[in-house]
């Protein structure tokens, strides 16, 4: 398969290269909000969408500064550009379903902070993708965190019954369970990771 | 986290919270991404975390002496500005010093600037203390942070490729346990780190 093929961009980011498990963007979200499906799965679309528009905004923002040179500026407008992409989504949560609104709480506005995004933002970037191809690059971005996000919840409800050693509960457990997916996920680079 | 009072008395308090009592990676669990992702080898631990440092001093500083300037419902924002400013200057300086580093760390240097550490440090030291105190404790965040890259870099490092700051440690019998340097290896390791303390913890609390 051709390495600039949408589809082949696509399951790049969302398994071979998963962005939370091989390229370790998107940490805090993942530690912190995986402990419930029921709001994982909000969580993870949220994420996702910023991460859609801000692919787009990016794409556009990054052909004004190379048309004018003035590439340095590349980080500063980018961040501004999450940040109110992040308030856009915040608006619509907060008209369209206030219950879920107050349920992701702070995560909310953390969602700016989270690098999965602004590293999206920047990898398309150094990988001069085209407008399609950003695009199927943020939506297999968006799934593979959607996916990650999942499978920790599901994991950690199910430990959550489980009998532990006092010494394992909270972040050391988490990151092993981590670890143990990141080592599943390294099994799709067979699928030809970049 | 725990806001410092409003005394500007700076005392070795100040400093050393944020290496041990209150470090950023070991027990306040913050800026998450880069540990795991650039400590595969000691050398780019080490420029990380000193990269980390030296903007989390430089943002410190500007955001203390702006804070009676920066009106609060648009301080995020700011924050945001300052600390990416310092961001592309390390950016550049990195590049002019050591290609080598530089491509090895890759885009994480620019995404520093979504590291919660400063923007935590920023919001919660700067913002409402002196510049001096603020910087020396930012100076002891960033060394706790470097410290900790360290640890995990170390670990990676001599147990993955079997050398210490490129240096081959053993004879060449030594099989390298491979994953260790892959992704898995930075969450298996850091797990290890935090079973270390809290087993550390409790057998304080029980002796």
């Amino acid at each position: 398969m051709a390495t600039d093929s949408l589809t082949f961009i696509f399951f790049n980011a969302f398994l071979a290269n998963n962005f939370v498990l091989a390229m370790f963007l998107g940490l805090c979200p993942f530690l912190g909000v995986s402990g419930k499906l029921n709001t994982a799965v909000p969580m993870g679309l949220a994420t996702s969408f910023v991460m859609l528009v801000s692919s787009v905004c990016a794409y556009f923002l990054n052909e004004v500064l190379v048309a004018f040179n003035i590439e340095y500026l590349r980080l500063i407008s980018y961040i501004v550009v999450i940040a109110s992409a992040v308030q856009l989504v915040e608006m619509t949560l907060k008209k369209l379903s206030p219950a879920l609104f107050r349920s992701l709480g702070i995560y909310l506005p953390l969602i700016t902070t989270n690098c999965a995004i602004l590293g999206l933002a920047l990898f398309q970037t150094f990988k001069e993708y085209n407008f399609m191809q950003s695009l199927a690059y943020a939506l297999g971005a968006g799934a593979g965190f959607i996916l990650a996000l999942l499978l920790m919840a599901g994991l950690r409800e199910r430990l959550d019954l489980a009998k532990l050693p006092s010494v394992t509960q909270g972040a050391a457990l988490s990151l092993i369970l981590g670890g143990l997916l990141s080592l599943a996920f390294m099994g799709f680079a067979g699928l030809g990771a970049e | 986290m725990s806001l410092i009072k409003q005394d500007d008395r700076i005392t070795v308090d100040t400093f050393l919270e944020g290496i041990w009592r209150e470090n950023p990676v070991f027990v306040m669990m913050l800026g998450m991404c880069p540990v795991l992702a650039v400590t595969n080898s000691a050398i780019n631990a080490l420029a990380m975390g000193l990269a980390t440092a030296f903007v989390l001093v430089a943002s410190s500083l500007l955001v203390s002496l702006f804070r009676n300037l920066i009106p609060s419902e648009v301080r995020i924002a700011t924050y945001i500005v300052i600390i990416s400013t310092f961001v592309t200057i390390v950016d550049y300086t990195m590049q002019a010093l050591s290609q080598e580093v530089y491509n090895a760390l890759g885009a994480f240097i620019q995404l520093i600037v979504v590291n919660c550490i400063i923007l935590g440090r920023a919001e919660a030291c700067a913002s409402r203390n002196k510049p001096l105190k603020s910087m020396v404790n930012a100076a002891g965040m960033g060394l706790g942070f470097t410290l900790a890259l360290l640890c995990l870099g170390v670990v990676r490092e001599i147990l993955g490729s079997g050398s210490l700051f490129g240096l081959p440690l053993f004879s060449e019998q030594f099989q390298p346990w491979v994953v260790m340097v892959l992704p898995p290896g930075g969450f298996l390791v850091l797990g290890g780190w935090l079973l270390f303390f809290e087993w550390l913890k409790t057998r304080k609390q029980y002796a």
